[in-house]
């Protein structure tokens, strides 16, 4: 049997999406620059496709601006706004659960003379406004917070963080890219100034992003070229994805709540088994308030990558945080900023769930995963 | 990352031979720790200067499980003078290859080995109760040897 539960690193493409994208490489293939009927058609196309993501979001169509998926928006953004804002301050903060793409945009700033500072997530895995408090100033130019962790699936309180930064002048940007459709953005409710998101974890196609910007907060391009998007982000419209990503989000918003109700039901089940079949488990981070396709379990006394090989090896694609997976040999810092003991680090599985999963698939699940993990414990040098 | 084991290695990892430990051995020793991600605890039986069993417990990756389980079985056997002889290109190549960020867990593997049978020279050939050390607490100097060891690894 074959199980995928590895949906937040990426998702299969949906069929109706495969099918409304195909003509988009091969009979409307046109530039949506060019002014010729087919350069024309494909521009409406462009436009219909930012005008059903403004809606998803509640914002403007104009704001939203096409890239190469979320890490080139964070990139944009963070170092965008961070250098076409350098008179008002030199402040950069993070959360300390923030993806690769985010930290090391801030760690380029940093080297630019910025100043990073990163505000500390508790032990659920959640940011709160107080330890906003503590490092916010009138110095911030902008504050990047991730509405929901990739690693542990905490979900962040948006409005009240944007509401603290906006207090002390700053912009506020969220990474969304974990967030859908699992929280319902309203940009101006929540106070998002910036916001980033990605096609492809939301069965969307892969190679697009979305960069939501405010044109009323200066922001400098990360890519110049031919000024395409009104020069924000220079390149050819990457129009099959662009497509693609926009009929991705209308489906998930449209389906959301059996989606919801289905990935929290079979999450649940999943999580149900594991605690009833093996023993010295523990859940990392906030079960409450974390999306309903996550879970992040620490396995006591066996090594991570151990167990994910070993399911692998089953047909069950899961991914870990332990520092033998990783190329730079170190755990996962999102484990580490919550507390869990170092001891531990090396221990632990993210499942992550999406729409294709079924009940047969996590019963099998956690079948194979008593096992996998009574074997590897049954010569670990650790009792 | 993409790790590519090759057939080999998974089977020495889903399959691994030479695991468990062995009573009242001749020569023991651990190596790494939980913290860094990898252990393995190595238990010698010794006769006649030659190693007649060797077996191995890992907190470890696949490829720290596979490394041991070659080593092991290559060992077993061989004179402690062979033995001491055996390195972690062999092993490397034994399994048709390993990833590069993985090549530290074979030199863990055969340090590990040289320890248990520098621990068995160390006693001479007494046969002395040992009580495996197992412990949860970080090994600092082992942290610092096996990082340093991987940070110049990871470079290669």
């Amino acid at each position: 049997m074959k199980v995928y539960l590895d949906n937040a690193a990426t998702t299969r493409l949906d069929p109706r999406v495969f099918t409304k994208i195909k003509p988009y490489f091969s009979e409307k293939y046109a530039n949506a620059s060019s002014i010729h009927l087919p350069g024309q058609e494909a521009y409406l196309d462009l436009q219909k496709a930012k005008q059903s993501v403004a809606k998803t979001f509640r914002g403007e169509a104009n704001n939203v601006i096409f890239t190469s998926g979320a890490t080139e928006a964070n990139n944009f953004i963070i170092k965008g706004v961070a250098l076409a804002n350098r008179g008002k301050g030199n402040k950069i903060i993070i959360s300390a659960l923030e993806h690769p793409c985010v930290r090391e945009s801030a760690n380029e700033l940093a080297r630019d003379g910025f100043k990073v500072v990163v505000v500390e997530a508790d032990k659920e895995g959640i940011i709160t406004p107080e330890a906003l408090r503590k490092v916010i100033d009138r110095e911030t130019i902008l504050v990047s917070i991730m509405a929901v962790n990739n690693e542990i699936g905490t979900i962040q309180d948006l409005t009240a963080l944007s509401k603290i930064t906006h207090e002390y002048g700053a912009y506020f940007h969220t990474d969304a890219t974990q967030g859908i459709p699992y929280l319902d953005f309203d940009i101006k409710k929540m106070g998002l100034d910036f916001l980033s998101m990605s096609a492809h974890k939301i069965n969307g196609p892969k190679g697009v992003g979305v960069a939501y910007i405010n044109r009323q907060i200066k922001i400098r391009p990360l890519i110049i070229g031919g000024g395409q998007e009104d020069g924000y982000r220079a390149g050819t419209y990457n129009l099959p994805g662009i497509v693609g990503l926009a009929y991705a989000l209308e489906l998930a918003y449209k389906e959301r709540k059996t989606y919801l109700k289905k990935v929290k039901f079979l999450r649940d089940r999943l999580l149900k088994g594991i605690k009833k079949e093996i023993p010295e488990v523990k859940i990392n981070g906030s079960l409450d308030s974390r999306i309903e396709a996550n879970l992040n379990v620490m396995f006591g006394y066996v090594e991570g990558e151990a167990i994910l090989i070993d399911l692998s090896s089953k047909g069950i694609c899961v991914s870990t945080g332990s520092a033998c997976s990783a190329s730079n040999l170190k755990a996962s810092y999102v484990l580490s900023a919550i507390g869990l003991e170092k001891h531990f680090l090396n221990s632990n599985i993210r499942f992550s769930l999406g729409r294709f999963n079924t009940v047969a698939e996590i019963d099998y699940t956690i079948k194979c995963l008593k096992n996998t993990v009574s074997r590897l414990r049954k010569f670990s040098p650790i009792k | 990352m993409a790790l590519n084991y090759t057939k080999k290695t998974l089977k020495h990892f889903l399959k691994p031979h030479n695991v468990g430990s062995i009573n009242k051995p001749d020569g023991y020793a651990q190596i790494g720790n939980m913290v860094c991600g990898d252990q393995l605890d190595f238990f010698l039986k010794v006769e006649k200067g030659k190693i007649k069993d060797v077996k191995f417990l890992s907190f470890g990756c696949a490829s720290n499980i596979a490394t041991a389980s070659i080593l092991t079985e290559k060992v077993k056997g061989l004179s402690i003078a062979a033995a001491k002889e055996y390195n972690w290109q062999k092993i490397v190549d034994e399994l048709g290859g390993l990833p590069n960020q993985k090549i530290h867990c074979s030199v863990m593997a055969v340090e590990g080995l040289k320890k248990a049978i520098a621990d068995y020279e160390k006693k001479g050939d007494k046969k002395k109760l040992l009580k495996p050390k197992t412990t949860t607490k970080p090994i600092k100097k082992d942290i610092k040897k096996v990082s340093k060891k991987r940070t110049k690894i990871a470079k290669k």
